[in-house]
């Protein structure tokens, strides 16, 4: 550990992994719950472009790439909001576009090998003057999460919901997109471009197989954002490998075992939903809430419950009513809600 | 009669004159004209389709009109800005990409329009989200998964969340769809409570069914018009028919026909 530290570049780097594991998931949650989970690789290709005019006009990559992915985020807002079905191919084109255009822009600039640091990280080429504008951009990022987050919140739930409660639906969607991109350009150094989506969206992905809240999960993908991260980073330098894939394979290995964890979790939280609060703690005059209710067979944590009825005694139950797995008690209640919405 | 486009006169919770929305060409809401008072309990009725939906969703201003005007506390949906006074409870609870959320969580959402952005929740806060929760029986559910509910108490998380907003108006979209009739009784009754403070509200029920004693208006849609309003005076008292009370004229001296906008 301490010969890692000896070396500037690992310094620098590793306060921006740090950095990293922040930022992507914790703009990264609100993005899978809007469902725009490529978002961040689209954004990716199009930074490209802005690398590529960086380095032609002899300016910063990093700044260049800010630039190019702030108005591609602007772009995509606008398309996504304009089209309901055009919107697809506007944004497949926007992200091709940006992706050739990089491509060509950057070969013409310093050959390939450049080209190859982007796509997948080369972390050890940071230096301080990029350390601290990656920093200023993870303290941005945060600092609209934390500002915005009950509205950001009510917007990734629903819009309908949002507008109906006096939000800027608009503005607020805007300044997701805006926000993602300004993560992307804090973590294509480290991760690549190619790579920096997996970030918003591994972490968050394992976390909700854990946590029962939003702001659990978003707090636990934090930290298996940064964990990952770190990791990734230190067995890069000690194996000799790319940090971006590293990083990634990391991230995934722990989603891998937050499913097992999460299915034993939910397990777990079943039996004591059967043993415990089998709907005696309802207030009087409301049904327990287990009672003959149709889809408390799609829930896991819900499903002993309603098999066994409050009033049958925890014995008679067996353990056998807890198989259910998260997905699948998502996609019943899913289902149920289609049948209500007609 | 019109209110000065720029003054935020309080005009009542909403009114609409010869509405029309179009969508994807096709006109689903013809010659609405809806005023609905402060302390109605109005139930929109009609059948599937008839457009009732559509109208509460351009009453709140989510759908744009393609013909006439619409108030909402004497301001166009656009202009009107105290969201804090409307509580909207959809039909179902929005599940987006499946991040999980505690049913707390979701309830507190309700507060949104009330917070200010650059302070965190407050106690007050707070204590109005334990109340929504009670109000609803779900308090000792708080901390668990709202999309692990069953669909009836999803809509009382729904309709929790609404309350936590501590709104003057609560506009509910078919609250009764699929959902069993325990949980029909406990909507009843938290309906009871809030008509009690004298809170308007409006629904859109496929039938009263148990809510009916609740219901001081009816107004019947059919085919995107307004069919047939009624007027059930006296909620408990009433004698209307029991079924639908609006595709008629109503039975009984309690209830009174009323046409258009003059009510």
């Amino acid at each position: 550990m301490s010969n890692v530290l000896a070396y500037d570049f690992m310094r620098i780097a590793l306060v921006m992994a740090v950095l990293i594991g922040l930022t992507a998931p914790a703009i990264g949650t609100f993005i899978v719950q809007r469902k725009l989970s490529l978002l961040g690789d689209g954004i990716g290709h199009i930074a490209l472009t802005g690398i590529g005019l960086g380095l032609l006009t002899g300016t910063s990559p990093i700044l260049g790439a800010l630039v190019v992915t702030v108005l591609g985020a602007l772009a995509i807002e606008l398309l996504r909001a304009r089209s309901r079905s055009g919107g697809d191919v506007a944004l497949a084109l926007l992200f091709y576009g940006g992706l050739a255009g990089g491509a060509l822009l950057t070969q013409a600039q310093s050959g390939g090998t450049s080209l190859q640091s982007y796509l997948f990280g080369s972390i050890s080429s940071v230096t301080m003057d990029d350390l601290y504008l990656v920093a200023g951009l993870a303290v941005a990022v945060l600092a609209i999460v934390a500002v915005f987050g009950r509205d950001l919140f009510l917007l990734c739930q629903d819009e309908e919901l949002a507008r109906a409660a006096g939000l800027r639906v608009r503005f607020l969607s805007v300044l997701i997109a805006v926000t993602a991109a300004v993560t992307v350009v804090i973590a294509m150094r480290a991760v690549g471009l190619l790579l920096v989506g997996a970030l918003m969206i591994i972490p968050v992905a394992a976390a909700q197989q854990v946590a029962r809240g939003f702001r659990a999960t978003m707090l636990t993908a934090m930290v298996i954002g940064v964990l990952s991260a770190v990791s990734g980073l230190l067995s890069s330098f000690q194996y000799d490998l790319q940090p971006g894939p590293a990083i990634v394979l990391l991230a995934l290995a722990v989603f891998l075992a937050a499913v097992a964890a999460g299915a034993a979790l939910r397990r777990r939280r079943a039996d004591a939903a059967r043993t415990g609060h089998g709907g005696a703690a309802a207030p009087a005059g409301l049904p327990p809430h287990a009672a003959g209710v149709p889809a408390d067979g799609g829930g896991p944590g819900a499903a002993p419950v309603a098999a066994c009825g409050p009033a049958a005694e925890a014995g008679a139950c067996g353990p056998g009513g807890t198989a259910a797995r998260g997905p699948e008690g998502r996609h019943d209640v899913e289902a149920e809600a289609e049948v209500l919405g007609k | 009669m019109t209110p000065p486009p720029f003054a935020m006169t309080d005009g009542p919770p909403f009114a609409m004159t010869d509405g029309r929305v179009r969508l994807d060409g096709r006109e689903v809401l013809s010659g609405i004209d809806l005023r609905v008072e402060s302390g109605d309990v109005l139930a929109l009725t009609g059948p599937n389709g008839s457009g009732k939906s559509t109208l509460v969703r351009a009453l709140l201003g989510l759908l744009p009109l393609s013909g006439g005007r619409t108030e909402i506390y004497g301001a166009t949906p656009a202009r009107f800005r105290d969201w804090a006074r409307i509580g909207y409870v959809p039909q179902r609870l929005p599940m987006g990409g499946g991040v999980p959320a505690t049913v707390r969580e979701v309830v507190a959402s309700g507060r949104t329009a009330r917070q200010s952005r650059w302070r965190p929740a407050s106690s007050a806060d707070r204590a109005a989200v334990d109340r929504a929760l009670e109000a609803v029986g779900l308090a000792d559910r708080a901390r668990d998964s709202a999309h692990l509910l069953s669909g009836g108490q999803q809509q009382r998380v729904l309709i929790a969340r609404a309350l936590a907003g501590e709104p003057e108006v609560i506009v509910m979209d078919e609250p009764n769809a699929g959902v069993d009739a325990d949980n029909q009784r406990a909507l009843a009754r938290t309906l009871g409570m809030l008509t009690g403070e004298g809170r308007t509200v409006l629904l859109v029920l496929h039938e009263l069914g148990p809510l009916e004693p609740l219901i001081t208006r009816t107004v019947r849609l059919e085919n995107g018009r307004i069919a047939a309003e009624a007027r059930l005076r006296g909620a408990d008292a009433a004698s209307g028919p029991a079924g639908e009370p609006a595709s008629g004229p109503a039975s009984g001296p309690a209830a009174e026909e009323t046409a258009g906008s003059l009510a």
